[in-house]
C-alpha cells in the first residue's frame, strides 16, 4: 500500500490542472472535481495510515522510493518520497481537514465570480502540503514549500480588486520569502557538506561534520520555519492573510502553510540534535515561547473575529516550536495535529458567523447563540480545545508541551503557562462577545449556515473533542492504560523522548485555563456588552493601545526595511543614470568634441586644401551617382548612398534608406559566402 | 560527408533574407507566411540535433570543416556541443516566435524588417556554431548590424540615441576582441578555437595572457552585460520593437556569456582563476544592483531590462564560481559542474522567460501605448488570460520552484555557495528583491486593485498572442519539472570541459 502513497498529492494536482485548462467555465463541475480528488486522496491517505499502523518498526525503517532527477557533474540529484509514522499521521490529518474545508468551501464560496479558480488554487495548495509531507529530500520539500507560498499568495489575494487583499498577498509572499531564502541557504550548505539532499543521507552525514556547520544548517532551516510558521519576527504576514476568503484562512492556519514550518523542523529534527547539547534547539525554544506569549497578548485587543484567531494561531505555533525546542518532538507534532482540527473548526466557524452576519467586527455581533446554534456549539468545542480545558484535544497536547518544558526549562514553562492563561481569556472574550448577550447591531439578522457548511463543522468538532485522547500520558493513573498507553507516541516512535505524567503541571494548566475563562466571564460574560459600550480592557490605557496596534511592528518594518529598500533602489538608479551613464555619455561627448576641435583646426590650418578635397569628393560621388543611376539602376543607388555615410551623414537612418543598408549587408555576406565557396 | 546540419541551420536564414527581399511588396502576406515557414526549418533541424547528440560523450559533434583562406590558416569550422546546442535551439525557437509575432504587428517596411531578422538569426547561430576565431568574429559583427537597424528604424522615439549607443558600446568591445584574437593568432598561428584551448596561448607570459584575457573580457562583459558595462541595455530595450527586445534579451546577451564559456574559460583558465575575485564582485554587483535598480523603475520595459542585468548576473556567478575553483581541490568538481550547468541552463531559461516577458510587454503596449506602471491597475478583471500568463512568466523569472528558472538558479547557487560562500550568500538576497519587484511593480500595479476605468474595454489576449507565448510557457514548465533532457546535454560537456582545465 505504501508504494502508492505518492498518488496522494497527485489527485489534487490533477484536479488543479483539469480545472485550469478544461473545466474553468463549469463551476459546479470544477468544485466536484476538486472535492472528488481530495476525497480520493483522503481514502488513500487513510489506507496508508492504517497500513503504517500495522507495520512495526516503521519509524526506524521508513518506506522509501527515489529516482535520479538530473545529473550534477559526476553524480546526480535524487528525489523521492518516504512514508514513516510522522508522514502517515500528517497525511491523515491534512487530507481529513482539507476534505472538510473543500466541502465547506462549496457553500461558502457559492456565487463567487471566480468559483472554479478558487477550487483550482486550493487543490494546488493541498498538493504542496502533501508533497512536503511525503518528500524524502530537501529538494522536493522545498519545491512543495514554495508551491504553498505561491498558493497562499494567490489565495490571500483572491479578491484582488481590493487593495487590502493585494497588499496582504504580497506581504505574505515576500515575508515568507525572506525565510525561504535562508532555508535555501541551509539546504545548499547541507548539500555541499553531505553530498546529498536526501534526509537519510543528511542525517547520517551531519554526524561527521564540524559542529558549527551543523549548527548553522539547523539555524537556517529554522529561519525558513520562522517565516512559514509565522514566528516572531516574521509573523507579520499571517494576521493580514485573513484578507483571503475564510476557507483559505482555515487552510493556511490549520492544515497547510503554517503547519509546514513546524513539520519541517520535526522532519529534520536529527540535524537539530546532532550536536552535543543541542545548541540549535535553544533559539527554537526561545523564539517559540516568546511568540506564544507575545501573540497571545495581541489577540486580547483585537475586535476582528478572524484576527483574534490569527494571533492565536501564531501563539499556538509558538507552542509547537517550544515543544520541538525542548526536545519534545512527539508533543509538538501532537499539538500540530490537534490544533489543525480545532483551528480549522474555529476558522470555518467564524466563516459561518461572517456568512450569517456579514461583518468581521465582533463589536457588531452578539447573541448569535440562538440564531446560529450549530455554529455556536461547534465553535464552543473548538474554543474549549484551544483554551486547554479537559478532555478536549488541545488540553492534552498543550499539557504535554508544558510538562515537557517543565522538565527541561522552567522559564520556558512559565512563559507558556502565562500564554495559556491569556489564551483562555481571549477565547472567552471572543465567545462571549460573539454568541452571548444581544445583537449590538440591530440591522443584522443572522441566520444559520447551510448544511454544506455546518456538516464539516460537526466533523471537525468531533476531532477537536476526541483526538486528544490518543495522546494521554501512558503513565497517567487510570486513564493512561485505559486509552492504550499513549498510542500516538507509540506510533510516532518509541525512540522519541516521552513526556512523563506530571500532576503538578497538569493541575496548574487546568487552573490557569479555568482562571482565564473565569476572567473572560467576569469582564464579558456576566453582563454582556451592549451596543455602544466600550471594551472593558480599554481601561488598560496605553498598554491597550500598544496591543491594539500590535506593538506597531508593521509600522516599524515599513519605516525601516520597506522604505529603506525602496530608498536604496532609487538611490542606485540615480547613480546608474547620473554617474555610470553620465560617464558613458561624457566619453561620447568628449569624442565628439575632440573631433569637432580637430575639424576646426583643420578648417583654419589646411582650409582650402580640405575644401577642395571635399568638393572633389562630392563631385566625384555625384558623378558616380549619376553614372550609376543610368547604368545599374536601383542596386547601385545603395552604393551611392554609402558615399554619404562616409561623408558622415548618419541622419540617413532617419530619412529611411534602410533597404540600401540591408542590401549592402546582404551583398557583403553573399560575397563572404562566395569567397568561401570559391575556396 | 555527413549531412551539413549546422551549415543549413546557419545559412537557411540567409536564404530567408533573400527571399523576403525578392518577393514584391504586394505579396506581403505571403511573404510573412513564407518567412515563418522558412524559420521553422532551422528549428526542426536544431531539434533533430538535440535528439541525436550523444551527450554521454559531451564532445563537439556534427563537425564540418573546410579550408577557407588557407594563406592565413582560416577555416570554415563549425560544430556543436552540449553548451552551444541548447543556445542554437533557443535562437531558432525565438526567431520563429519573433517572426510569427512580428507578422501581426509590423506594418512598416515589412520586407526589410523580416530580412534583417533573418540576417540577425544567421549571425547569432553562426557565433554559437563557429569553431574558428575568424568565423566567430565575422558572425559576431554580422549580428551587430541588423540589431542596430532594428532599433534605429523600427524603434521608439529615442531610437537613434539607443541604436548608436548600442552600436558603439558593442563595437568598442569588438575592437578589443579583435586585437586579442590577432594576438593569439600571431602567437600560435591558428584561428581554431578548440586548438587554441589545447595550446593555451601565452601560458608562459602572464602579462600577455592578462592583456588578451581582458581584451576578450571587455567584448563579452559588454554583451552580457556585466556591471558596470550595462547602461546600453535599458536604452536599447526601451527603444527596440517588441521582437527586437525579445532577441536582444533572449539571445544577444547570451553571446557574451557564451564567449566566457567557449573562449575565456578553456583558453585562459589561469588568468580567469587569477582574476576571479574581481569578476565575482562584478557578478555580485550585477545581481544585487540589477535587482534593486530594477525595482526603482516605472517603465515596464526598463524594469525588465534591469532584471536581465540581475539574471545574467547569476550566469556570471556560476561561471566565476567554477573559475575560482580551478586547480584547487578535487572536492569542488561537482560544485564546479553544478555552477556551470546552472549558468548554461540559466542562459537558456533567461532566453525563454525574459523573451516571454518582453512579448507580454508588447501585448499590453499594442493595446494601451503606455508602459508607465502608474497608468494601469486592475486589469486582472478584464484580461484574465493575460493576467494568468504574465503571472506565470513573472513567477518563472523570480525563480519559483516548479518552473525552469529555479533549477538553474539553484544550481548556480549550489556551486557558488560551495566555492565562494560569502559572495553566494549575499547574492542570494537578490532573490527576495526580485520577488518583491515582480509582485509589486509588475503584477500588483498592472493587474490588482480596482480597475482603471480608462482600460475597461481592453480585449484579452488574442489566440495568436497565446500561440506566441505557448512554446515558451511549455519549456518553462517542462524544464521546471523535468530538467533532465537539457541538463544531460549540458552536464556531459561541462564535465568534459572541467576535466580539461
Amino acid at each position: 500500500m505504501l508504494q502508492y502513497s505518492w498518488l496522494i498529492p497527485v489527485f489534487p494536482l490533477l484536479s488543479f490542472t483539469l480545472i485550469v485548462f478544461f473545466t474553468n467555465r463549469h463551476k459546479t463541475l470544477s468544485a466536484r472535481l476538486a472535492v472528488g480528488a481530495i476525497f480520493l486522496s483522503f481514502l488513500l491517505a487513510m489506507a496508508v495510515f492504517f497500513t503504517a499502523l500495522g507495520i512495526e518498526g516503521l519509524a526506524e525503517e521508513p518506506y522509501r522510493s527515489a529516482f535520479s532527477w538530473f545529473p550534477t557533474g559526476k553524480t546526480s540529484l535524487e528525489i523521492g518520497f518516504m512514508v514513516d509514522p510522522l508522514t502517515a499521521a500528517m497525511l491523515a490529518m491534512v487530507t481529513t481537514v482539507c476534505l472538510m474545508i473543500f466541502i465547506y468551501s462549496q457553500g461558502y464560496m457559492h456565487g463567487d465570480r471566480l468559483y472554479s479558480r478558487f477550487f483550482a488554487y486550493i487543490s494546488l495548495f493541498t498538493t504542496g502540503m502533501l508533497g512536503l509531507v511525503l518528500a524524502d529530500n530537501l529538494m522536493l520539500a522545498f519545491i512543495s514549500w514554495e508551491i504553498m507560498g505561491l498558493c497562499s499568495y494567490l489565495l490571500i489575494g483572491f479578491w484582488f480588486e481590493r487593495p487590502a487583499a493585494a497588499n496582504a498577498a504580497k506581504k505574505a509572499f515576500i515575508t515568507t520569502k525572506v525565510g525561504d531564502v535562508l532555508l535555501l541557504l541551509g539546504m545548499l550548505l547541507l548539500y555541499f557538506q553531505t553530498g546529498s539532499l536526501t534526509f537519510e543521507t543528511i542525517f547520517e552525514g551531519v554526524n561527521h561534520l564540524h559542529p558549527n556547520i551543523v549548527l548553522a544548517a539547523g539555524l537556517l532551516i529554522f529561519a525558513g520555519a520562522v517565516g512559514k510558521s509565522a514566528q516572531f519576527p516574521l509573523h507579520v504576514w499571517l494576521p493580514d492573510a485573513m484578507e483571503g476568503p475564510t476557507p483559505v484562512s482555515a487552510l493556511i492556519h490549520a492544515a497547510t502553510m503554517v503547519a509546514a514550518g513546524v513539520y519541517l523542523v520535526a522532519r529534520t529534527f536529527p540535524i537539530f540534535t546532532a550536536v552535543q547539547g543541542h545548541p540549535a534547539l535553544v533559539p527554537v525554544a526561545i523564539i517559540g515561547a516568546f511568540t506564544a506569549f507575545f501573540a497571545s497578548t495581541i489577540a486580547l485587543a483585537q475586535n476582528d473575529i478572524k484576527r483574534v484567531l490569527a494571533y492565536s494561531t501564531i501563539s499556538q505555533l509558538g507552542y509547537m516550536m517550544t515543544a520541538l525546542g525542548v526536545g519534545g518532538l512527539v508533543a509538538g507534532v501532537f499539538h500540530l495535529i490537534t490544533h489543525a482540527f480545532f483551528k480549522a473548526l474555529l476558522f470555518l466557524g467564524s466563516g459561518s458567523v461572517i456568512h450569517g452576519v456579514g461583518t468581521n467586527d465582533m463589536m457588531e455581533m452578539g447573541g448569535l447563540r440562538k440564531s446560529m446554534p450549530l455554529t455556536f456549539w461547534t465553535f464552543l468545542a473548538g474554543m474549549l480545545a484551544l483554551s486547554g480545558i479537559p478532555p478536549f484535544a488541545g488540553f492534552w497536547s498543550k499539557d504535554e508541551i508544558l510538562s515537557h518544558a517543565f522538565d527541561h526549562n522552567q522559564v520556558i514553562w512559565l512563559v507558556g503557562t502565562a500564554a495559556a492563561f491569556l489564551t483562555a481569556f481571549y477565547m472567552a472574550r471572543q465567545v462571549f462577545l460573539v454568541f452571548f448577550g444581544r445583537p449590538r447591531n440591530t440591522e443584522i439578522h443572522a441566520h444559520e449556515s447551510p448544511p454544506l457548511m455546518t456538516g464539516p463543522l460537526v466533523v471537525l468538532a468531533l476531532g477537536a473533542t476526541l483526538l486528544g485522547l490518543l495522546g494521554v500520558p501512558a503513565d497517567m493513573p487510570l486513564l493512561g492504560p485505559l486509552l492504550g498507553n499513549n498510542p500516538f507516541h507509540h506510533f510516532i516512535g518509541e525512540a522519541f523522548e516521552a513526556t512523563p505524567f506530571n500532576p503538578q503541571v497538569m493541575g496548574i494548566s487546568i487552573s490557569v485555563a479555568l482562571a482565564g475563562l473565569a476572567l473572560g466571564w467576569l469582564l464579558y460574560g456576566r453582563s454582556p456588552l451592549v451596543a455602544g459600550q466600550t471594551d472593558p480592557l480599554e481601561r488598560l490605557g496605553p498598554l491597550w493601545v500598544t496591543l491594539k496596534n500590535k506593538y506597531w511592528i508593521d509600522e516599524i518594518y515599513n519605516a525601516t526595511v520597506v522604505r529603506g529598500t525602496i530608498f536604496l533602489a532609487d538611490l542606485l538608479f540615480a547613480f546608474d543614470a547620473g554617474v555610470i551613464d553620465g560617464l558613458v555619455n561624457l566619453a561620447g561627448k568628449a569624442t565628439v568634441a575632440f573631433s569637432t576641435l580637430n575639424e576646426r583646426f583643420d578648417t583654419y590650418v589646411v582650409d582650402g586644401l580640405v575644401n577642395l578635397a571635399g568638393k572633389a569628393t562630392v563631385a566625384f560621388s555625384t558623378l558616380n551617382e549619376r553614372f550609376d543611376t543610368y547604368v545599374v539602376d536601383g542596386t547601385v543607388n545603395g552604393i551611392g548612398k554609402v558615399a554619404d555615410i562616409l561623408g558622415g551623414e548618419l541622419r540617413l537612418i532617419q530619412t529611411g534608406r534602410v533597404q540600401n543598408y540591408l542590401l549592402l549587408l546582404l551583398l557583403s555576406v553573399l560575397m563572404l559566402v562566395g569567397v568561401f565557396m570559391y575556396q | 560527408m555527413e549531412f551539413p546540419y549546422l551549415t543549413l541551420i546557419t545559412f537557411i536564414p540567409l536564404l530567408g533574407a533573400v527571399a523576403c527581399l525578392l518577393i514584391p511588396r504586394k505579396y506581403e502576406r505571403e511573404m510573412k507566411r513564407l518567412a515563418v515557414a522558412l524559420s521553422l526549418i532551422p528549428l526542426v533541424l536544431a531539434a533533430i540535433l538535440w535528439l541525436n547528440y550523444d551527450y554521454t560523450a559531451g564532445t563537439m559533434q556534427f563537425l564540418e570543416e573546410y579550408a577557407w583562406i588557407p594563406t592565413i590558416n582560416v577555416h570554415y569550422r563549425v560544430g556543436v556541443d552540449g553548451i552551444s546546442l541548447p543556445l542554437v535551439f533557443l535562437t531558432s525557437l525565438l526567431t520563429v516566435i519573433c517572426l510569427f509575432y512580428s507578422s501581426y504587428t509590423i506594418k512598416e517596411r515589412v520586407k526589410e524588417y523580416f530580412a534583417f531578422f533573418f540576417l540577425l538569426e544567421m549571425g547569432m547561430v553562426g557565433v554559437f556554431v563557429s569553431l574558428d576565431f575568424f568565423l566567430f568574429y565575422v558572425f559576431w559583427e554580422i549580428g551587430l548590424v541588423p540589431m542596430y537597424f532594428l532599433i534605429g528604424v523600427w524603434g521608439g522615439p529615442r531610437r537613434q540615441y539607443a541604436a548608436i549607443k548600442f552600436f558603439l558600446y558593442t563595437l568598442t568591445g569588438s575592437v578589443l576582441m579583435l586585437l586579442a584574437i590577432l594576438g593569439m593568432y600571431f602567437a600560435e598561428g591558428t584561428f581554431g578555437i578548440l586548438e587554441m584551448a589545447r595550446l593555451r596561448p601565452f601560458a608562459d607570459n602572464f602579462t600577455l595572457q592578462s592583456l588578451a584575457f581582458w581584451g576578450l573580457f571587455a567584448a563579452f562583459a559588454i554583451k552580457v552585460p556585466l556591471w558596470p558595462f550595462h547602461t546600453w541595455l535599458p536604452d536599447a530595450h526601451v527603444e527596440a520593437p517588441t521582437a527586437g527586445s525579445v532577441i536582444l534579451a533572449g539571445v544577444l546577451l547570451k553571446l557574451g556569456a557564451y564567449g566566457f564559456l567557449r573562449i575565456l574559460l578553456p583558453i585562459f583558465p589561469q588568468a580567469f582563476h587569477h582574476y576571479a575575485p574581481i569578476i565575482a564582485i562584478l557578478a555580485l554587483l550585477s545581481i544585487v544592483y540589477g535587482a534593486l535598480v530594477s525595482m526603482a523603475q516605472w517603465d515596464l520595459k526598463k524594469l525588465i531590462a534591469y532584471s536581465s542585468v540581475n539574471h545574467m548576473g547569476y550566469v556570471m556567478l556560476g561561471l566565476v564560481a567554477a573559475a575560482s575553483a580551478i586547480g584547487t581541490s578535487e572536492k569542488f568538481f561537482d560544485s564546479q559542474a553544478m555552477a556551470l550547468n546552472g549558468a548554461v541552463m540559466q542562459m537558456f531559461n533567461h532566453g525563454i522567460i525574459t523573451g516571454g516577458l518582453f512579448l507580454l510587454v508588447g501585448v499590453i503596449y499594442e493595446r494601451t501605448h503606455i508602459r508607465d506602471l502608474k497608468g494601469f491597475g486592475g486589469l486582472g478583471v478584464t484580461m484574465p488570460l493575460y493576467y494568468g500568463i504574465m503571472t506565470a512568466t513573472c513567477l518563472a523569472s523570480l525563480g519559483l520552484p516548479g518552473l525552469a528558472g529555479f533549477i538553474s538558479e539553484f544550481l548556480v547557487f549550489q556551486g557558488a555557495l560551495s566555492i565562494i560562500p560569502p559572495v553566494a550568500a549575499i547574492a542570494i538576497s537578490g532573490v527576495v528583491v526580485t520577488a518583491a519587484m515582480f509582485l509589486w511593480k509588475v503584477i500588483q500595479l498592472i493587474f490588482l486593485g480596482p480597475l482603471n476605468q480608462k482600460w475597461a474595454d481592453l480585449p484579452d489576449m488574442q489566440r495568436w498572442e497565446v500561440i506566441t507565448m505557448a512554446p515558451l510557457l511549455f519549456f518553462m514548465v517542462l524544464f521546471g519539472l523535468y530538467p533532465t533532457p537539457i541538463l544531460n546535454l549540458i552536464n556531459g560537456t561541462v564535465v568534459k570541459l572541467l576535466s580539461g582545465l
